[in-house]
């Protein structure tokens, strides 16, 4: 087994395999197979570890859709309001995506009754039986639809983050869309182009160290089947995955080889990020601008002083909400893509370069996924961390109907992060800087140039963007 | 076939548990009662109307979907009981008389607090038909909405204390209690001047003696209840001070401005009133005083309190209001 390389800074990762038939054949510079270990093996390759993983999600969101629409009104004391919002929103930005990427759609339970519908079963991987397995749209492909979706939630969060019949309501009409549109179209299309939680893990997963791919391409010429292929409930084909975004890591692949020859890897940080310009799109570069828009607005709204922003974001309907909507709109739309399509344009003006703007912005919005990335887990500190101890309340009492399940008596203490958390989101936001930089200048010598000054202009946009936050978030 | 089974027992397993467990919990509140409390503007109480038998234990279960209120019943002895948003509070009441009682909201919660108010119903056999007692203003025939205005007033706040110190004989009629309820300070003041026996005495004097004979007409105790009941539920709109400057004063006052324009209900709410105005205050007489605490203003914002506050509770309160225009001593 190959030592992982603990630099983070190690990105020349050599994907190409060592020939077949030796006994190198799993070894991977800079990759660490955890398939190899015997007890994680063991749990991936049996189906039930999964599968209880996702019932417990499973009977979880259904309790919580119960709690949602029949417990208090009253959203701090509501299982639904504080599970989602604080502890599940919590694991996920500083759990799941930082450390497996796209994790949490192995065990989300929102696609699950589709899934099961299209299988005609829960356990086994059945392949496609019910439904009429239509190809999603062309024309609807990639994330654009998922970065709207985001900027919607983005325009009701004041409300759906506070209400809890509201969340009740909208995670009910996710849930039916997920399971409507697994009997129209084939494979999981709602995960995959409507979710925007699916969006921007996927898009993060890029930098996370956890990835699963093909070990010796060989074989995989010389294998006929594609069991593989036809394994995958995404939809996708392991052989020619550029990049995690849109693996969902079910393992399915993994259990389908007949010839062993898939891998969980444990990588550095930023594999996927850097490397070929022609390896982006503009899709993904606006959902990339979109999340850094919307974790300045939700710092501004949520985490801000201003209790005139508050009180806009949240009177849905009302003039200064449509001013509210407009701005909101407007920073994520106009400004920030208009801020950094200059900051390219700089760039590619002082550099010299002659490729069409437009893949160069495409291209260099692989660095804005570092600094995404990093925003995101400073807000989520400042946010949701001193809400924590809302999360035993709501164990005790989830509807708020005077059940004592936990026996616990005083649950109102809130978690004083005003020590440490400062701090660390300073920290996390210097990693940020620093790595999108990292990959900035990745990018530039894969192009030929290696010249730091040139790449001023963007990363002076990164500089500018983690005052902004530092600002809203602690200053 | 088996696990597929066994995981399929699995999910309905759990699903049935995390719904029946609600769902019966549900059921079992329906069996009960359990009081939603919101702000007047967003719902009030619901349900807003009970019904129980004489005697009978009413078990409630109460809780808030917005801020923080109170409940406690009119006229019932019973304390107030604090309502927390998501949190359940419990009250049991037992009444012995039959009747209509009100019950009402115990913390300030918005400015339409006070009309957060229902109704509990408590039937059962009345013993012998008690005529009801109109109140004094009614039984004296005064119509408590004419404009009053007094004719003078003194240049310093008159002191009950001094009036005690002048030792002067003042006639028995007008220490009387009836003479207290039923007639204005100035009232007093104009017969007292014009007593020959306290003929020397200047008008200033004549103001503390008819602040002593108020005075003589209220306890220490009955000044002290009445200034507890201001506080927690005058003084939001009259202010401490009682000038009419409480907190939801500025609120009220939005409604004053357009008396001929708007003809409907509530909307025709004025600036609370200033007890610290001699002028309106000194031609009152505390049957006034107690009708309008006990009827309400008539859509002008002041809350009717008549079901609310006992007879003794609205007197105790009239006797502080009198502290606003007379110096009388006002116990910790």
């Amino acid at each position: 087994m190959t030592r992982l390389q603990e630099s983070l800074w190690v990105e020349e990762a050599a994907t190409k395999s060592t020939l077949s038939g030796s006994s190198e054949r799993y070894t991977i510079p800079s990759r660490v197979n955890l398939y190899r270990i015997p007890w994680l093996r063991a749990m991936l390759e049996s189906r039930w570890p999964q599968f209880l993983a996702r019932a417990v999600t499973l009977i979880g969101f259904v309790f919580t859709l119960a709690a949602a629409l029949f417990g208090s009104r009253v959203g701090n004391h509501n299982f639904a309001i504080i599970m989602v919002w604080i502890a599940w929103w919590t694991t996920l930005k500083l759990g799941f995506i930082p450390f497996g990427g796209r994790s949490w759609c192995s065990i989300c339970p929102i696609p699950l009754p589709g899934d099961w519908l299209q299988q005609g079963g829960i356990l086994d991987k059945g392949s496609h039986k019910n439904g009429f397995n239509l190809r999603w749209p062309k024309s609807l492909r990639g994330s654009w639809l998922q970065s709207g979706g985001f900027l919607l939630i983005g325009l009701f969060s004041a409300v759906t983050l506070t209400d809890p019949q509201v969340t009740g309501w909208v995670l009910l009409a996710l849930f039916a869309l997920a399971v409507g549109m697994s009997l129209v179209f084939e494979h999981r299309a709602f995960c995959s182009y409507i979710c925007p939680i699916g969006g921007f893990s996927g898009m993060y997963a890029k930098a996370a160290p956890m990835e699963v791919r093909v070990v010796d391409k060989e074989i995989c010429a010389n294998h006929r089947d594609k069991s593989c292929y036809h394994a995958c409930p995404w939809g996708l084909y392991p052989l020619a995955m550029k990049d995690s975004s849109a693996c969902g890591l079910c393992m399915e692949c993994l259990r389908a080889c007949p010839k062993d020859n898939l891998a969980l890897n444990l990588r550095p940080y930023g594999s996927d990020l850097g490397g070929h310009i022609s390896s982006s799109r503009l899709d993904e570069t606006f959902l990339a601008l979109t999340m850094l828009g919307s974790a300045l607005a939700f710092s501004a709204v949520f985490v801000g002083p201003w209790g005139w922003l508050k009180l806009s974001a949240f009177e849905i309907g009302s003039q200064p909400w449509v001013a509210y909507a407009t701005g909101f709109l407007a920073l994520n739309l106009l400004f920030l893509p208009a801020l950094f399509s200059l900051c390219v344009w700089s760039w590619k003006k002082i550099s010299q370069n002659r490729l069409p703007l437009k893949r160069l912005v495409a291209s260099h919005a692989q660095g804005l996924l570092p600094l995404g990335l990093m925003s995101w887990i400073a807000f989520t500190i400042s946010f949701a961390l001193p809400k924590l101890t809302l999360v035993l309340g709501v164990l005790n009492d989830p509807f708020g109907w005077g059940w004592h399940i936990l026996n616990a008596t005083n649950t109102s203490r809130s978690l004083d992060v005003s020590g440490f958390s400062p701090l660390l989101q300073v920290i996390l936001l210097m990693i940020g800087i620093f790595w999108s930089t990292r990959v900035t200048m990745k990018l530039s010598k894969s192009d030929g140039k290696h010249n730091f000054p040139s790449n001023m202009p963007v990363l002076v946009f990164y500089l500018v963007y983690s005052i902004g936050m530092l600002w809203l978030l602690i200053g | 076939m088996i696990k597929e089974w066994l995981a399929r027992g699995v999910i309905i397993l759990g699903l049935a548990m995390v719904i029946s467990i609600p769902a019966a919990n549900l059921w079992q509140q329906s069996q009960g009662i359990v009081m939603h409390a919101r702000m007047a503007e967003t719902g009030g109480w619901t349900p807003e109307n009970l019904t129980i038998a004489v005697g009978k234990p009413l078990h409630l279960r109460l809780t808030s979907d917005d801020v923080t209120h109170g409940f406690a019943v009119g006229q019932l002895d019973q304390p107030a009981v604090d309502i927390n948003p998501g949190e359940m509070s419990d009250i049991t009441l037992v009444f012995s008389k039959p009747g209509k009682y009100t019950f009402y909201c115990t913390r300030w919660c918005s400015v339409n607090h006070w009309r957060m108010r229902g109704t509990i119903e408590v039937t059962g056999p009345i013993d012998k038909a008690e005529p009801a007692k109109s109140p004094l203003y009614v039984r004296l025939g005064l119509n408590i909405d004419a404009d009053h205005k007094a004719s003078l007033t003194p240049l310093q706040l008159p002191s009950a204390w001094r009036g005690a110190l002048l030792n002067q004989n003042i006639p028995e009629t007008y220490k009387s209690h009836d003479y207290y309820l039923s007639h204005t300070p100035l009232d007093l003041w104009l017969a007292l001047s014009s007593e020959p026996v306290l003929k020397k005495l200047s008008d200033q004097d004549v103001w503390d003696l008819a602040a002593w004979v108020w005075q003589s007409n209220t306890t220490p105790e009955e000044v002290q209840a009445g200034k507890q009941l201001f506080t927690a539920n005058c003084a939001a709109c009259h202010g401490e001070s009682g000038a009419g400057n409480g907190v939801f004063a500025d609120q009220l006052a939005v409604g004053s401005g357009n008396k001929a324009l708007n003809q409907t209900m509530g909307e025709q709410t004025q600036c609370p009133a200033n007890f610290t105005d001699a002028l309106r205050m000194l031609s009152a007489s505390p049957a006034h005083l107690q009708g309008k605490i006990i009827r309400g203003g008539m859509g002008t914002g002041m809350p009717s309190w008549g079901a609310i506050f006992t007879e003794d509770q609205t007197w105790a309160l009239v006797a502080y209001l009198w502290t606003f225009q007379f110096q009388i001593e006002v116990y910790p």
